[in-house]
């Protein structure tokens, strides 16, 4: 890191790209990444299903289940409930994985910046 | 007689009532604007509202952005008329913010400063990245400015109970129209101009809290009626509306069968999944709702404002329900057709059946219909002072700085550029608006979130999640998406070549459904690649670093 040369414009250039290359760096990434793209794809074609449902299985959408309430009232209520949860659960796991790593190395880039 | 708004003595006490209601809403907002521009000394403020708002109100403040005239009145209207389809917008809107949640708000809150373009042109050359970003960001704004100026100018003469050959203030219903477009378009000016992101922020809160009040008010009320049973509920409007049980299940609005036409019903098919896949896909990429993100200190409460947008958002399109099926059962849907066609009056019409059951009599009815009428227009006009602020700070910060100056200029003259694009901006879309009266919100509506799913939202994922995107990928996902999305529509039976067209006696439609998203969305993606692989500008490898550890560790954020 010392032997790089920072552009002018940004002094903590050169820390950026050491800190990207580096191990901590590399987990934080993965920590984000292992939760958001399953998660994302999950909720997509949840969601997806919803919408080609109700575009080719209308007799399965009106199927009643209790008095007027039907599968497709049902399944429409659930994509609240699946949003509200995964909602939830990023908070959570963001706050316990990602937020203390995100801190660790924002200082060290910060510190890089003052050296 | 029609009882509905109509009442001659009731229509004009709830006509006073509804416009001092407005009034005071209007008051309190340019008190809290005027008191926003003393605390507005820099850039920063005027963008971003000094990055100051917590993550509670700046999830507020989305709220009052997201939660428009077309969600208030418009599902509610398509629930009241069409049934189960109309939910369809409320979970469509609603789970669109997984994306932004996930994917968007803390990356883009770590590497942004104040607009989209910033993440965009972050690691690419600055000039044409930036144009492109502009250009969309104001077509995008514009559209759906659009539709809520028509809105309100086409709900004026109804929520004020003008009829046809009356006057109001010496004016019929034509140039109350014209009139309350051009209020609405001058009041949002004055909420940008003076109060910048502060002031914006702000009204967008008390539009918030009085929205949701108003939506919980008449909720409790429907489900009271029929003691909290849903099911009776919905018995009740599916008798209502003669359409029995289809009425609670999906396919009496889109993805309709035609019998004997297998091309058609799949078209229309076709259509229906076009319209979930914009709806979820264009929440993200809509400028003003990503210019909010700026708004607080770090991305941690970024993250907190969408949680509790999340929270807010949802709880209202839950509450769609009620009010849609409760239109539907209680006014009925013959008398809300005869009020407006496209049913955007019931909820308003709802408020004021609610009223008269329990308040008692035609008094009763004007006061609740008054309070939800005052409610819809300080939506419209929160709502368009959102998309006012990020079109004009898109066309000063990314066009003017960073494209006409190349980066060479002051603070100082570069908020003094937003603040007069913001007269542009108004004003053009008051010319627009008026011109465009006949349009119908809804689709102006769709298309916008087309255009920002097929535009913006392509360039910002792969502006954050990979690596080797560059200048040429940017503008081709940027322009490709944008064109294809208005081409298709350009194109579609929506604007020519059928009954309910926009010229429904001429006919150049080729492209067969009503939303491009479906086409158009995978256009954006495809020609960021291929702009991408084909030219042979590599990619910036310092400056991927540099953002990649600033947006996930928020180190250097503004």
């Amino acid at each position: 890191m010392s032997t790089e040369t920072p552009p002018r414009d940004d002094p903590a250039a050169g820390s950026y790209l050491a800190v990207e290359q580096s191990p901590e760096f590399a987990s934080l990434r993965k920590a984000l990444r292992n939760f958001v793209f399953p998660m994302t794809v999950a909720f997509f074609v949840w969601y997806a299903l919803y919408v080609i449902l109700s575009a080719y299985a209308r007799d399965f959408m009106g199927v009643k289940i209790v008095g007027h309430i039907n599968v497709a009232l049902v399944f429409g209520l659930l994509q609240f409930v699946s949003t509200f949860l995964i909602a939830w659960l990023y908070s959570r796991y963001a706050s316990r994985r990602i937020d203390p790593l995100a801190e660790q190395l924002k200082a060290r880039v910060e510190e890089g910046a003052r050296r | 007689m029609n009882p509905i708004l109509l009442a001659a003595d009731s229509g004009s006490s709830a006509r006073s009532l509804t416009i001092t209601l407005f009034v005071i809403f209007v008051l309190i907002t340019l008190g809290i604007t005027v008191w926003a521009s003393r605390q507005t000394r820099n850039a920063t403020d005027f963008y971003a509202g000094g990055r100051s708002f917590t993550g509670f109100q700046n999830g507020m403040a989305i709220g009052g952005d997201y939660m428009s005239a077309a969600s208030f009145l418009g599902i509610a209207g398509i629930i009241a008329l069409s049934g189960y389809d109309g939910f369809l917008y409320s979970i469509g809107f609603l789970v669109a913010w997984l994306v932004a949640l996930l994917l968007v708000a803390e990356l883009l809150r770590n590497s942004g400063k104040y607009t989209m373009a910033d993440v965009l042109a972050f690691r690419m050359r600055q000039r044409p990245v930036r144009t492109a970003a502009a250009v969309s960001t104001i077509t995008v704004s514009i559209f759906y400015l659009l539709a809520q100026m028509v809105g309100a100018g086409a709900l004026v003469a109804l929520l004020l109970g003008i009829k046809p050959g009356e006057t109001f203030l010496g004016m019929d219903a034509d140039t109350a129209k014209v009139a309350t477009i051009v209020f609405v378009g001058v009041l949002m000016i004055v909420y940008v101009v003076v109060g910048g992101m502060k002031g914006t922020t702000y009204v967008q809160i008390v539009k918030a809290f009085m929205l949701m009040c108003g939506a919980i008010l008449m909720t409790l009320l429907v489900l009271a009626v029929y003691k909290f049973n849903l099911s009776s509920l919905l018995g009740e409007a599916a008798t209502k509306s003669g359409k029995g049980a289809a009425f609670l299940e999906p396919g009496l609005r889109y993805g309709k069968e035609v019998a004997g036409d297998p091309t058609q019903t799949f078209y229309n098919k076709m259509d229906l999944l076009s319209l979930g896949i914009a709806l979820v896909l264009g929440t993200a990429g809509l400028p003003h709702i990503l210019t909010r993100f700026y708004t607080v200190p770090t991305a941690r409460d970024a993250r907190k404002s969408v949680l509790w947008a999340i929270g807010l958002i949802g709880a209202f399109y839950l509450m769609t329900l009620a009010l849609g099926f409760g239109a539907a059962a209680l006014v009925g849907g013959a008398a809300i057709t005869k009020q407006d066609k496209a049913g955007n009056t019931a909820a308003p019409q709802l408020a004021q059946a609610l009223g008269e059951k329990y308040l008692g009599g035609g008094t009763g009815g004007s006061v609740m219909l008054a309070v939800i009428a005052a409610v819809a227009f300080a939506t419209i006009l929160a709502v368009v002072a959102g998309l006012t602020l990020a079109s004009s700070s898109s066309l000063a910060h990314d066009f003017y700085a960073n494209v006409l100056k190349r980066g060479q200029t002051s603070e100082r003259q570069e908020v003094q550029v937003a603040r007069i694009s913001a007269f542009i901006i108004g004003a053009v879309s008051i010319g627009l608006a008026i011109f465009a009266q006949s349009l119908n919100v809804a689709f102006l509506v769709a298309l916008a979130f087309a255009v920002a799913a097929s535009g913006n939202l392509p360039a910002i994922l792969y502006s954050l999640f990979w690596k080797r995107f560059n200048t040429a990928g940017a503008t081709a996902a940027i322009y490709g998406g944008l064109v294809s999305a208005v081409l298709l529509v350009f194109f579609s039976p929506v604007v020519s070549g059928s009954p309910t067209a926009m010229f429904p006696h001429n006919d150049w439609h080729w492209f067969p459904l009503s939303n491009p998203g479906l086409i158009s969305i995978p256009i954006g993606f495809l020609c960021g690649w291929l702009g991408t692989l084909l030219s042979r500008e590599p990619a910036d490898e310092a400056k991927y670093a540099e953002m990649e550890v600033r947006s996930l560790t928020g180190a250097g954020a503004h």
